[in-house]
């Protein structure tokens, strides 16, 4: 479904400030697969995360999508294939637009824009249908503008718009950190469900570890732009938080930086 | 004064196409386009040259639509693939028109390739056109009559064809308007101008649509500018100086009086904001100690007052909330400690 090969991303080549952001990624996603991520801040996360979606162009490497190879496809073409939620809540919506207007945007995703009405009878009820499923009351304020709903909600909100289109992939970097825990937990819970309806072939950077464990059936660890651990379907669902320090002890020769925000509740 | 004023309205009516234009870029797009300035002459000049050799004005008309729809889309490139920022490629372009208008007005002459001014004196235009189909139809003797006799005034407007066309032709525009903003293109032109980084994640072209939003908008400029030329019975290259500047006002006037609420409330206010701006202007022409030149400086003193004043209403609101809010937690914590009192 997804394949990244050899990407390799420097920020500021050649000057002083140079960083080697990706360092030989390679990963393999197939069709169904959900795969958890977490790394250090600055381990490349959300570089890779960019390189996937086409805001940035890997210097050297490949990115295939479903077969074809995507890696100089702009971003507005490549987001096709792609749903994406950010962390910020406000960064997935438009703010001045109304729930549907919102709605009818992503839906557009994978069909040509044109002349039709953005919000006709047929799509309000898809619209309506797909909006209760959240369960947060929305599909009863279809013409509030985003901009005046809470951040819980836009998060809510842009989930629902990246997957209802059924993406081949869907990218989620850090997309509970900005909110709070309750609120999180909502967006959480919403993602699994989602993901599991749509059968989504999904990436999830999360810088809480016990979410990193509960979803998803794959797991990779960064550090210093590479990979550095895996862990597979068969071994996930036994997977703890302490097995994920020593194995990075492991690896690394030191001690996780452990502060309360990488290890989650 | 009734017939002063009528003037007035009719040509804010036309004003107000031009008006729906700089909405579509300041306001959707979220793009400051200077281009206007120039845009606005290419559509009067363009309309007036090929008048004044003859062709028939709703061709005329419709090739304006089209020289500010390119010369819109010009500045979308110069944005876009030329990566310059926003205001510089409006006023590139609003300098490349100026030469570009004097040309296209020179086309009009056999004797010289650039010409400042086309005169349409004695031209057939669409207000004439339209003239003589409305003299025939008899409205104007009874609406006379209705003025002089049942309302008492003296005088009143010679005709109400141009009045009764231009608003047809305004209402159309903002009703075209307000179905695009609610198409698959107009909503991803909507969310271009609202958050950039979204609508490419929804694979918008922002690129595109952003050439395509300055384009449609400099065809409302130009369309409204060749109405302006034939309203006015002449082009001329220095028309359009300060043209965005007075776009501008008649949006936030309108916006101001009438709210935004909704789209077709807010295409509906810019028609209005043009027509009031027209109307203060009379007023100020009419005011001894001024002079048809201060216009400019009051019109900017307009944007900057009503640029400001929101500012400021909003500042004290919110002082004024943020005060009640204090006092209202003063005295829960004062009905806590007289709490403890009695406790004690
Ligand atoms: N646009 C950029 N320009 C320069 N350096 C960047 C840029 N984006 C990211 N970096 C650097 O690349 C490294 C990886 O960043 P990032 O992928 O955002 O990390 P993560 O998401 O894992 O926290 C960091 O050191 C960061 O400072
Ligand atoms: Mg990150």
């Amino acid at each position: 479904m997804l394949k990244l090969e050899g990407i390799n991303k420097i920020f500021n080549e050649a000057t002083p400030d140079e960083k080697i952001a990706l360092d030989n990624i390679n990963l393999h996603l197939a069709p169904g697969d959900f795969v958890t991520i977490i790394g250090s801040n600055g381990a490349g996360k959300s570089t890779m995360m960019n390189m996937i979606s086409g805001a940035l162009t890997p210097d050297f490497g490949a990115v295939t999508i479903e077969g074809n190879e995507v890696t100089k496809l702009p971003e507005y073409k490549r987001s096709q294939y792609i749903g994406r939620v950010f962390q910020d809540p406000m960064a997935g919506t438009a703010p001045s637009m109304t729930i549907e207007e919102n709605l009818a945007i992503a839906y557009s995703r994978n069909t040509k824009r044109g002349l039709r009405k953005g919000v006709g009878r047929g799509r309000r009820d898809f619209f309506k249908t797909s909006l209760e499923k959240l369960g947060l009351g929305l599909e009863n304020r279809f013409n509030a503008k985003v901009g005046m709903l809470s951040g819980g909600e836009r998060q809510a909100l842009s989930l629902l718009m990246a997957t209802f289109t059924k993406p081949s992939i869907l990218l989620l970097d850090e997309h509970t950190a900005a909110l709070d825990p309750s609120r999180a937990e909502l967006i959480t819970r919403l993602t699994k469900q989602l993901v599991e309806e749509g059968n989504l072939t999904t990436l999830m950077v999360t810088h809480n570890m016990q979410q990193a464990i509960d979803l998803g059936n794959r797991l990779i660890m960064m550090d210093k732009g590479q990979i550095i651990l895996s862990i597979d379907d068969a071994k996930k669902p036994t997977l703890t938080i302490p097995d994920l320090m020593s194995e990075f002890e492991k690896i690394r020769g030191e001690k996780m930086n452990s502060d309360r925000a990488l290890l989650g509740s | 004064m009734f017939t002063a004023m009528f003037g007035s309205v009719e040509q804010g009516i036309i004003y107000a196409i031009m008006a729906l234009g700089v909405y579509l870029t300041f306001r959707v797009l979220d793009f400051p386009d200077l281009t206007v300035d120039g845009s606005f002459v290419t559509g009067a000049a363009t309309a007036a040259m090929m008048i004044a050799l003859g062709y028939h004005p709703i061709l005329a008309t419709l090739m304006a639509i089209v020289a500010g729809f390119i010369a819109g889309c010009m500045t979308g490139l110069l944005h876009t693939k030329g990566k310059i920022n926003p205001l510089l490629s409006g006023i590139l372009m609003m300098i490349a028109l100026y030469s570009i208008n004097l040309r296209i007005m020179g086309l009009s002459a056999e004797n010289a390739i650039v010409k400042p001014n086309i005169p349409l004196m004695n031209a057939d235009t669409i207000f004439s056109q339209f003239q003589s189909f409305w003299s025939n139809l008899g409205v104007d003797d009874a609406l006379e009559n209705f003025i002089k006799n049942s309302l008492g005034f003296q005088t009143a407007p010679n005709t109400w064809g141009t009045i009764f066309v231009v608003l047809i032709i305004t209402l159309i525009i903002k009703f075209i308007a307000d179905w695009f903003l609610k198409t698959e293109v107009g909503l991803a032109i909507r969310a271009t101008g609202d958050n950039k980084r979204m609508i490419r994640s929804f694979s918008a072209n922002t690129d595109g649509l952003i050439v395509l939003g300055l384009g449609l908008s400099n065809a409302l400029v130009a369309f409204s500018g060749a109405l302006i030329a034939q309203y006015s019975k002449f082009a001329d290259a220095n028309m359009g100086i300060g043209m965005i500047v007075i776009g501008l006002a008649s949006v936030i006037i309108g916006e101001a009086i009438f709210g935004t609420k909704t789209i077709f409330r807010t295409t509906l206010a810019v028609v209005a904001g043009a027509i009031i701006y027209r109307i203060i202007y009379a007023i100020a022409l009419r005011i001894d100690w001024l002079d048809t030149s201060d216009m400019k400086l009051i019109t900017a003193i307009i944007v900057v007052l009503a640029l400001v004043i929101p500012q400021l209403v909003d500042k004290r609101r919110e002082k004024l909330r943020k005060e009640k809010r204090r006092n209202e937690r003063l005295d829960q914590q004062r009905e806590l400690l007289r709490g403890g009192d009695h406790l004690a």
